[in-house]
């Protein structure tokens, strides 16, 4: 039914504030999207007029020797790591796609990734998107333009709504405008793969790697399952730790990651494009693309991660050093909210379930008057983060 | 720079809040008498001074939600404080209000390493964080100059930075969770040790809120596996502005340095004289560059730098040869505020960050102003992020100079600003730079900012007089104006 609404597209921050301001005068709700690839995830009470910010898709700004890169939402992250590329650089947090995952068409934008606050296997290095946002300008659901943070990388000035923005899932405010920090791309890398290791013991391998001077910037673990698709075909487990920087460096931490993994078994290298596209597919999570079961995301501290799948029949693959457990599971939702949180984490679910836990207690009343701070009439898209009603 | 006018009915209560702070926190954990709150005065931002009603330092989270809620049930403002290091006037106290030091929760709770993350109270210091885990190979990154003082709890609430934040970022990027006590007294907790958490990110919105959202007791922070060496260079260029093309050099070869520091003459000359760290005395402007990283990769990047310093007309480089010589480079940076203080009574030390491209433009119009003000200046620079430190010398003793000094600062913050920087890239707001907030943002940008505070703290009683020029009521910025029936933009298409 959504899907039939037709999108509006403003083209300035001027139409925004008044499709925004126009809905709120008239009690109306919006769904707020980029292209729409994750708009699947989180249930929302009924809207009225779809917003796409598709066509706010200006690169306003790139100072590559700044580190610094200035874009409308709509840019596509596609066109903007094109353009990083060309200078040698690169988004830093290797923001996913997920449309295969999720089967969805389109691709998707700088305001959606930053919305959710997505990020990839170099997560553990780099930090998250919510790491490399320096500030935007935004509509909010009182429909008043409003700005936050700045356009240099260090910055402290009035509160960080970035990182508020940044996971918001459109519910606080419509981007108008982004700044984002940029980084050199590495010149080199180099996967290492250890075999066969099972879960518990791939989750230590990790851990060596990640507890040493390595400088490692993929830590992921996948079961036969899935290791048996390209580069890889193997017929059994592969724990890879990824490798990148310049030549001698790699090089060096290389060997000394060999010898510290030397109880681990064999180590075979994957290089070049090899590296990279496997790199690719977790960050896809390739191997869990078609699957009809229920589809879930568990981030727990990292050493404890396999203990969440464990405790829930399912398939499953680990990311960043264990740290986020990919799980497809028949498992009742409220069951893997609780066996992650009783871990110390949290679930999202990104297909069969409600994506978001229930806000509870005094926290859950400090999020939902955070919310109305922004959107106190629950104009942009109402209930989604609130849980399942 | 006015703090708002205090409340004298709530002056003359303090004999009942003083008794109420007691029953709550026995024994020598309230300080009422003006003897015992000498040492609460003022914080690193020593120009302004302020005895507060009383001081309380509890022990327990317990005892800090009985004394906000109580505070909050008796209209009490509350100022929290930790090392009082702040170089804003964070923690600077208010006559009506209570001073709340977080001083006693000293203890590191946990270590985690194989989750790679430590549990601490807020008034650890941050130097203590790194004591607590080197023994494993581990330390935490950020690392503010004044690390052997500050506390983890005042770092986060001022977002701290240092000089290695180019490459490991500030503190709001080495956190993974906190406890935090709501002034109604409420406790909750955001994070813990796994990457993310679920909901708002309210965890990176209180982290640098400067004290005006809650207190922070208890912190989850990462800690990180020690490089393996680190080298540092000593760049000394004829100009300023080659040196500054240095930089860009740098970071477009890309090569992120783990730290990347200039300063200008009269800072190299006031800490050579200082420590003797054998800076060139001469030359116009000094990089620091330090690369960390294995052996061959420092190496590598050493020499590639050496080269690009060279092709910008450097004069002086040298090489650290080993760790001592390391640590001596830095020696004369880390000690370039004292140095200062050595040449001039009293400095103001300012925090704005630049574009770096506009660095030569901002240095010259700061000697300009110096002239202008008939004030000295010295200038050191986080070079990497644009984060500019000028200090500018004045005595206070001296009628009109510390007003001249702040009008000198001002001008340079809003120079900032114009060439499209920011008031602060790691000091904070505080009652600094309050008052030119308005420089970068406007009245619903502020709005926008006031109402989060007022979903925290709705009766404003948390480190008023801080970050925001005027505190408008919540109840007056919650109001919903609604334009009703008026179509805006009706000849925009609706495709």
């Amino acid at each position: 039914m959504l899907d039939q609404v037709r999108p509006l597209k403003p083209t300035t921050p001027e139409e925004v504030q008044a499709i925004v301001a126009e809905a709120g005068a008239h009690a109306r709700h919006i769904e707020v999207v980029g292209a729409g690839t994750k708009r699947a995830i989180g249930a929302m009470d009924p809207i009225d007029m779809v917003l796409s910010t598709q066509r706010l898709d200006r690169i306003v700004d790139y100072s590559p020797d700044e580190l610094v890169l200035t874009a409308q939402p709509g840019v596509r992250i596609a066109d903007l790591e094109k353009i990083c590329a060309s200078r040698g650089q690169m988004l830093a947090f290797e923001p996913p796609r997920w449309t295969r995952l999720l089967g969805a068409r389109g691709e998707p934008t700088l305001g959606g990734v930053i919305g959710a606050n997505l990020s990839g296997p170099r997560r553990i290095r780099a930090g998250a998107a919510r790491d490399h946002l320096l500030g935007f300008e935004a509509v909010s659901g009182r429909g008043e333009v409003f700005k936050a943070g700045g356009k240099v990388v260090k910055n402290v000035t009035g509160y960080d709504l970035m990182k508020l923005m940044a996971g918001s899932w459109g519910t606080l405010a419509i981007f108008t405008e982004l700044t984002i920090k940029v980084l050199p791309a590495p010149r080199t890398e180099l996967t290492l793969l250890l075999f066969g290791l099972a879960d518990v013991r791939a989750a230590e391998a990790m851990q060596a790697a990640l507890n040493g001077p390595f400088e490692v910037s993929g830590a992921a673990h996948l079961p036969t399952f899935a290791a048996r698709s390209r580069p890889l075909k193997a017929e059994m487990p592969v724990t890879a730790l990824r490798l990148e920087g310049f030549e001698a460096s790699v090089e060096a931490r290389a060997q000394a990651l060999v010898a510290a993994l030397s109880s681990f078994g064999r180590i075979d290298e994957l290089e070049g494009e090899h590296s990279r596209e496997f790199w690719g597919q977790v960050r896809e999570v390739e191997a869990f693309a078609g699957d009809p079961r229920p589809l879930w995301r568990l981030s727990l501290p990292p050493a404890q991660g396999w203990k969440g799948p464990h405790a829930l029949p399912g398939d499953a693959l680990y990311d960043w050093g264990g740290g986020l457990a990919w799980l497809l599971t028949e498992e009742p939702a409220d069951k893997v909210r609780s066996v992650a949180r009783g871990l110390g984490g949290h679930a999202l679910c990104l297909r069969g379930a409600e994506a978001f836990g229930p806000r509870e207690g005094a926290l859950g009343e400090l999020q939902g008057r955070v919310k109305a701070a922004f959107d106190p009439l629950g104009v942009l898209n109402p209930g989604r983060m609130e849980g399942a009603a | 720079m006015k703090m708002p006018a205090p409340d004298d009915a709530l002056i003359a209560r303090k004999a009942e809040i003083v008794r109420a702070l007691r029953r709550i926190v026995p024994g020598e954990g309230v300080v009422s008498e003006p003897a015992g709150l000498v040492p609460f005065e003022s914080d690193g931002l020593s120009a302004y001074r302020q005895q507060p009603l009383a001081v309380v330092l509890p022990e327990t989270t317990a005892q800090v939600s009985e004394i906000l809620r109580w505070c909050q049930a008796n209209g009490v403002k509350v100022v929290p404080r930790g090392a009082g290091t702040s170089l804003s006037g964070g923690a600077l106290p208010l006559a009506d209000g209570v001073v709340l030091g977080l001083s006693k929760f000293n203890r590191v709770l946990e270590v985690d390493y194989a989750n790679r993350c430590a549990v601490v109270q807020p008034g650890v210091t941050n130097l203590a964080i790194t004591g607590a885990v080197e023994g494993r190979g581990f330390y935490y990154a950020p690392d503010p100059s004044s690390q052997i003082a500050c506390t983890i709890g005042g770092n986060v609430a001022e977002n701290s930075g240092g000089v290695h934040c180019l490459k490991y970022g500030l503190t709001t990027n080495n956190l993974l969770g906190c406890e935090l006590v709501l002034m109604s007294g409420e406790i909750v907790r955001f994070g813990g040790k796994a990457m993310d958490a679920e909901g708002y990110d309210l965890l990176g919105l209180v982290t640098g809120s400067e004290g005006l959202l809650g207190v922070v007791t208890e912190v989850t922070v990462r800690i990180l596996p020690k490089p393996e060496t680190a080298r540092a260079l000593l760049l000394g260029f004829p100009s300023v502005e080659q040196a500054g093309a240095c930089v860009g050099d740098i970071i477009a070869a890309g090569v992120i340095p783990a730290g990347l520091e200039m300063m200008d003459n009269p800072a190299i000359r006031a800490a050579e004289a200082f420590v003797g760290a054998g800076y060139p005395v001469d030359a116009a402007a000094l990089l620091i560059c330090e690369l960390d990283g294995p052996e061959a990769e420092c190496a590598e990047l050493a020499s590639h730098v050496r080269m690009l310093a060279a092709q910008r007309g450097a004069d002086f480089v040298k090489t650290s040869e080993s760790e001592a010589q390391r640590l001596s480079f830095w020696a004369g940076r880390k000690a370039a505020f004292p140095a200062v203080g050595r040449i001039a009574p009293d400095y103001f030390c300012m925090d704005g960050t630049i574009p770096r491209k506009a660095l030569p433009q901002v240095l010259t119009r700061i000697t300009e102003l110096s002239a202008q003000y008939g004030l000295g200046v010295a200038n050191v620079f986080h070079a990497g992020d644009g984060n500019l430190h000028p200090l500018i010398l004045y005595d206070a003793d001296i009628p009109g100079q510390l007003e001249k000094a702040e009008a000198f600062g001002a001008d340079i913050l809003k120079l900032c600003v114009a060439v499209g920087g920011v008031l602060t890239g790691e000091h904070g707001v505080g009652v600094e730079k309050r008052d030119l907030v308005g420089e970068m943002f406007d009245e619903t940008d502020l709005a926008c900012q006031q109402r989060v505070k007022c979903a925290f703290d709705p009766g404003l009683l948390l480190n008023p007089g801080k970050v925001f020029p005027v505190l408008h009521r919540c109840a007056e910025l919650g109001r919903v104006h609604v334009h009703k029936g008026k179509l805006a933009f009706p000849e925009l298409p609706r495709f």
